[in-house]
């Protein structure tokens, strides 16, 4: 069937309810980045509040929390924790990583015309946009947004407020990630171009098929806890409720035996998986750019899918790492930190195969380049420090400190983002036909490492030290906090030089977009499908002639050839 | 927009047509959705007080559920009949068939109906013990399941379908498939539901 019956489409119909992959790439890379934008600015009100405790906070005090004179309340800030937390993950850097680079790339890099199913991935940015919509909208109900932590433990979380609107959100942001990993697995497995084996595809595409699968197993049994929440919430029974509970003074009114450790469990039978739904696509990435600018064959490709198959598949069995305070026992305990200990291998094997990418190759320091490289380094930390939290001895000890919070944020921050930022550099020219500026781009690169170290290396320092991440004063009432606590001031004058410093890629992508349009179809030299469409791809097709793919993802430097490298569409 | 391959006719290599693997993965998402559930009831089962579960278990109605269980595996082989008609030209058959598949749905809710009104009349809710509160959860979320089937069946019983059988019976015949495949896996979480809630 051609494309004889396409019929001039209206602004609606091209922009908004669009069903081109493209353009819904676009609308989650775009709805994305506001919402991480958004989240970081939440996390600039807590730092203010962490390093100047009971002051009135600048600015916007006044208009956020204006029944208390301008001062952050306890409440507020367990608010402005949580929904940091919800935002950034749900709807910042999954539907970046996932949405907005799955959706634009995943049929580019295959030589597929759309997604297999259009209309379900409309369906699925719109179901993103209205839980967006109700997480927002939380901010303004009388009950205020969740203050549960984004964990949403039981049965804290049973009774405080602004709950309902969260788990009803989840309910949407779920089965949007479910309609859209489901339409990605089927596009990789029956739209491959002709050629295209499963050796032959790019390494994002393993990256974003085992996300996916990850996506598919690991987030009903969390939409499941969330029904049991629910219930709990509004129909009264008791599922996450032990009998002779007593909250704010007085015993419970409910029939009990149920178990707040149930909700552990299928929380973080999601939650763990998706740690890697979060790190996998980042690594995709990274894989692709570091192979373009040494100008070297991505080194042991084999491996690396075998690795990140594993890890898939190892990810459904650790959860429990997160519960070892719980008393949930000593062989449950032994079981999940051998599994712990396990799942570290193939993230060994990633890093390695990608250092070895380096070595001997002529590389190219350009702006997605140095953001790729850096995500080595930090990821190689947040990885490494995970492990004292995976062996429960240690991790009694460092449970709930600043150790958590660094450690983690090490893993998404400077290492999932800056791929993140790396593939937007990187792929620019692709979506718009432009280039964008290099002196701009290095303007956020440095100043971005530099401040992002500066604000998660000393929470180390304070986690060792044995401070709790609860606390909303930043650890002034905590006798045992006295010592590090001038790493607070340190830390928020980072985070507020971290936002500055992203000035400059907010003025790129302007002043690029307002550029001329060059149109040049592969300014990396890259031998990827998608580099071979024009730039932007036309509407609906893509590609201007039929793809056949002759060998593997990354033949670069081959002896013999006049180029340095042999795109995998030319025979 | 319609030049995506293998929405119909199977890619050589994985022998699956889209739309097939599509609904694969969507009910191994659900399976993990009730699995989540189910070890949920598992969990909740073994840190109940001694007998509490067969106390409030011993409430429910055993015959209706027989019922209903009669009822739902009708409506797969119904189901089959109306797809395997498609197959075979029969489209009057096909709408036999597949109005009795709907029915059989809307039996299954009528009853579902009253045993819920039966429980609310003598003052059982979901609050009012943990056995309760999963036996609607579970239940709850599978007449969910039920009545977003009889919808899509709705609609392929409606004129819209008649439009499709002169205009592309393959399309009509593979929907009919998939559906089926949905319908059958709805019919299955019952078949695991009555013995857990009813019978043990």
């Amino acid at each position: 069937m051609s494309n004889d019956h396409h019929h001039e489409e209206n602004f609606i119909q091209k922009y908004v309810f669009s069903v081109d992959h493209k353009v819904i790439g676009l609308q989650y890379g775009i709805t994305s980045l506001l919402f991480l934008l958004f989240g970081f600015l939440l996390m600039m009100v807590m730092r203010y509040q962490l390093a100047y405790p009971e002051q009135v906070v600048p600015y916007v005090g006044n208009w956020l929390f204006s029944e208390s004179g301008g001062v952050m309340l306890p409440e507020n800030y367990n608010t402005l924790g949580a929904m940091h937390g919800t935002i950034m993950i749900f709807l910042g850097v999954v539907p970046l990583a996932v949405g907005a680079f799955g959706n634009y790339l995943v049929p580019l890099q295959i030589g597929a015309p759309d997604m297999a199913f259009p209309k379900l991935n409309a369906a699925s940015y719109w179901s993103y946009f209205i839980g967006g919509v109700i997480m927002m909208a939380s901010f303004f109900t009388p009950e205020g947004a969740a203050r549960s932590g984004w964990t949403s433990y039981p049965p804290l979380s049973i009774f405080e407020s602004g709950q309902t609107m969260w788990l009803l959100g989840m309910v949407f942001l779920i089965t949007s990630s479910l309609l859209g990993s489901m339409n990605i697995i089927v596009t990789i497995v029956q739209l491959r171009a002709p050629g295209l084996t499963w050796f032959r595809l790019p390494f994002f595409i393993w990256a974003q098929l085992v996300t996916s699968f990850l996506l598919i197993l690991a987030f009903p049994p969390l939409e499941s806890a969330a029904i049991l929440q629910l219930m709990d919430r509004l129909a009264g029974t008791s599922f996450f409720l032990p009998s002779g509970l007593v909250y704010a003074g007085s015993p419970v009114e409910a029939y009990g035996s149920g178990s707040p450790l149930l909700w552990q469990h299928l929380f973080w039978f999601l939650a763990h998986p998706e740690v890697y739904v979060l790190i996998l696509p980042a690594i995709g990435i990274v894989g692709e750019i570091i192979a373009n600018n040494t100008r070297k064959p991505l080194w042991g490709y084999k491996s690396l899918v075998y690795a990140i198959s594993f890890l898939g598949f190892m990810s459904f069995i650790v959860w429990a790492h997160h519960m070892f305070l719980t008393g949930m026992g000593q062989s449950m305990s032994a079981f999940f930190q051998l599994t712990t200990m396990i799942i570290s291998i193939p993230s060994v094997v990633v890093l390695t195969a990608f250092f070895i990418s380096l070595w001997g190759g002529s590389i190219r320091f350009n702006t997605p380049m140095l953001f790729a490289l850096s995500f080595l380094p930090m990821f190689g930390i947040g990885g490494l420090t995970g492990l004292p939290l995976g062996v429960a001895a240690s991790d009694i000890f460092l449970h709930d400190t600043y150790y958590v919070i660094g450690h983690f944020h090490y893993v998404v921050a400077p290492g999932t983002l800056f791929a993140l930022f790396a593939g937007i550099y990187y792929w620019f020219p692709k979506i718009t036909g432009k280039r964008m500026s290099e002196s701009l781009g290095k303007l956020h690169f440095w100043p971005s490492l530099i401040f992002m170290n500066g604000i998660f290396m000393p929470m180390f320092i304070q986690g060792l030290a044995g401070l709790s991440r609860r606390m909303y004063d930043g650890g002034v009432t905590y006798a045992h906090a006295s010592d590090i606590l001038q790493w607070n001031e340190f830390m928020t004058i980072s985070a507020f030089c971290l936002g500055a410093a992203q000035i400059p890629f907010v003025l790129n992508l302007i002043i690029s977009l307002a550029g001329k349009t060059t149109g040049e179809r592969n300014p990396w030299d890259s031998t990827t499908i998608e580099w071979s469409a024009p730039s932007p791809p036309l509407p609906h097709v893509n590609f201007d002639k039929d793809i056949e793919v002759h060998h593997g993802p990354y033949e670069y430097s081959v002896p013999g050839k006049e180029k340095d490298y042999s795109p995998q569409t030319t025979p | 927009m319609s030049n995506i391959p293998y929405i119909l006719e199977e890619r050589p290599d994985t022998g699956l047509n889209n739309s097939k693997l599509g609904i694969w993965i969507f009910i191994a998402s659900e399976i993990m959705l009730f699995g989540g559930l189910f070890s949920a009831y598992v969990f909740l089962r073994i840190a109940a007080p001694e007998g509490d579960f067969d106390y409030w278990g011993s409430k429910l109605s055993i015959p209706m559920a027989t019922f209903n269980t009669l009822v739902l595996i009708t409506s797969s082989v119904t189901m089959v009949m109306s797809w395997a008609s498609l197959k075979m030209q029969q489209f009057d058959k096909y709408k036999m068939y597949l109005g009795i598949t709907i029915l059989c749905g809307l039996a299954f809710l009528v009853v579902k109906y009253f045993e819920y009104t039966g429980k609310f009349h003598h003052g059982v809710y979901p609050s009012s013990s943990t056995f309760m509160g999963i036996y609607f959860t579970l239940t709850g979320l599978h007449v969910i399941h039920i009545i977003g089937g009889l919808l899509v069946l709705g609609f392929f019983w409606t004129s819209q379908a008649d439009k499709m059988w002169e205009q592309d019976q393959d399309l009509l015949a593979n929907r009919i498939e998939i559906t089926g495949l949905y319908w059958h896996f709805v019919d299955l979480v019952w078949i695991f539901l009555f013995p857990i809630l009813y019978l043990l």
